[in-house]
């Protein structure tokens, strides 16, 4: 069963119609990457899955259970979403860390007021925050940030940023992880720390979605790419096929635009 | 001496304006910075012609309104010319909050609520969690401003008939001596130095990070 299911989703923003039916699966531990040129609704598609933006039409399914439809009023109420979105971590273009707060506080901000939900919470408060810290200790140890753990955002470069997002993103344990374009906003000689990561949590076959120019990128960490052109998937497949020969004519003017190295 | 003394006590009804302006004013200024914030259009227009109206007519104008409206319109007249003042500038500090709040609100990016969404916490949460000490610290320069004003303004009371400060000082100066005018200036000098003192302190307490 896949672990991720779209189905025909659609949104328009006014009269502009900016995904036309875009549906994919993909399996756990699988890594896509979505390519495509802006405007194509690349980062739609990941709004509307993350719940950031509300689809017209289409389903979300998770493990074969549908989290969202566009029809179901019921799935919609702010409790459902909350639910459903604890499905998904996502790591944004502007990494969007909490600037009050010291890199180990960002981390462990989300799963502490998670747990003050717990029943059992009162009762076992010191256990249930030591091992949120250790867990938070672990993904910042996993991003390679545990020099950085008191520090705040703004002391810290933004490649290391982005580290702090996806450890961020990882401490509760999402399903799957997507990112919407992670080094768009970093200098070029910080892509590299990034895409690094990334590649490290690829080993460990952590399931991810990924929106990103960085072709050669996607050729090297992928299992499957998906092309997005005026807002449907135009074409999808292995690295070697999309990127290598590509069929498609849009993919093919895409990839003769940009940098593939 | 004795003039030192009546004007300490005039005094004292402006600091007792001012602290109680400020506990009250703070507070309501949320509230109308819902208003005018929110989705539901009537209201939200109410409140917006409410602010435009308290700021844009004078303060010394609102005093009078407060204090003759009640007898004048509804034959009630006000019993106590303290509690128009308080009134007047309570309505009147509240609106101008109000849009500092909103201000700050606004300046926060969206990707912080969109941040606190995808890590699953409620809007109330990622309000009071995340966005609201980032919209304190921005917005501690410009209440230290208008707080200070506020000492001064309390000033203004005495056109309503309310024994402050400067009523006293002038009955002195009418009578022929000028330095409790400028001893009054230092009550002023001395109180708002000890704001200035006090808000940039609090501005540096919050200067830990940058943003």
């Amino acid at each position: 069963m896949s672990i991720l299911e779209i189905q025909d989703m659609h949104k328009s923003f006014g009269k502009t119609e900016v995904l036309k039916g875009v549906g994919f699966s993909m399996e756990k531990g699988e890594v896509i990457s979505i390519l495509g040129s802006s405007g194509s609704g690349k980062t739609t598609l990941l709004r509307c899955i993350n719940f950031l933006e509300t689809a017209d039409s289409g389903r979300i399914m998770v493990d074969g259970n549908v989290i969202f439809d566009a029809t179901d009023k019921t799935k919609k109420t702010p409790a459902k979403i909350r639910e459903a979105q604890l499905n998904f971590g996502m790591v944004f273009q502007q990494f969007n860390l909490f600037p009050q707060y010291n890199v180990l506080e960002n981390v462990m901000l989300a799963p502490k007021l998670l747990a003050k939900e717990r029943p059992d919470y009162k009762q076992n408060k010191r256990q249930i925050l030591g091992e949120i810290e250790e867990k938070a200790r672990d993904v910042i140890d996993k991003v390679g940030l545990t020099q950085k753990l008191l520090n705040y955002p703004c002391e810290l470069s933004g490649g290391q940023q982005q580290r702090v997002s996806i450890a961020r993103a990882l401490v509760l344990g999402p399903k799957i992880l997507f990112f919407d374009e992670p080094t768009s906003a970093l200098d070029p000689e910080l892509t590299g720390e990034i895409l690094k990561v990334i590649k490290d949590l690829a080993q460990k076959h952590i399931t991810m979605v990924i929106v990103t120019h960085e072709i050669g990128f996607a050729k090297n960490v992928s299992d499957r790419i998906i092309f997005m052109d005026k807002g449907v998937v135009a074409e999808e497949g292995t690295p070697e096929e999309v990127i290598d020969n590509p069929k498609n004519a849009r993919t093919k003017e895409f990839l003769s635009l940009v940098d593939r190295k | 001496m004795n003039a030192l003394i009546q004007l300490l006590h005039g005094f004292g009804t402006n600091c007792l304006l001012f602290v109680l302006t400020l506990v009250m004013a703070v507070p309501l200024g949320l509230v109308i910075t819902f208003g005018t914030m929110s989705r539901f259009k009537p209201l939200k227009w109410v409140m917006k012609t409410f602010v435009w109206i308290i700021r844009g007519t004078p303060l010394m104008l609102q005093l009078f309104v407060v204090l003759y409206a009640p007898g004048l319109l509804l034959g009630i007249p006000m019993s106590n010319r303290m509690t128009a003042a308080l009134i007047a500038f309570v309505i009147n500090y509240a609106a101008y909050f109000s849009e500092i709040y909103r201000g700050g609100i606004e300046s926060i990016p969206v990707g912080q609520y969109e941040a606190g969404q995808v890590l699953g916490l409620t809007k109330s949460q990622t309000f009071f969690k995340i966005v609201l000490f980032q919209v304190i610290k921005r917005i501690t320069p410009p209440m230290g401003n208008e707080i200070i004003t506020l000492v001064k303004d309390t000033a203004l009371a005495r056109v309503i008939g309310v024994a402050e400060i400067l009523m006293n000082a002038q009955r002195f100066a009418a009578s022929g001596v000028i330095w409790p005018l400028f001893t009054s200036a230092l009550y002023f000098l001395l109180f708002t130095g000890i704001l200035s003192v006090l808000m940039s302190w609090v501005e540096k307490k919050m200067d830990y990070y940058k943003g």
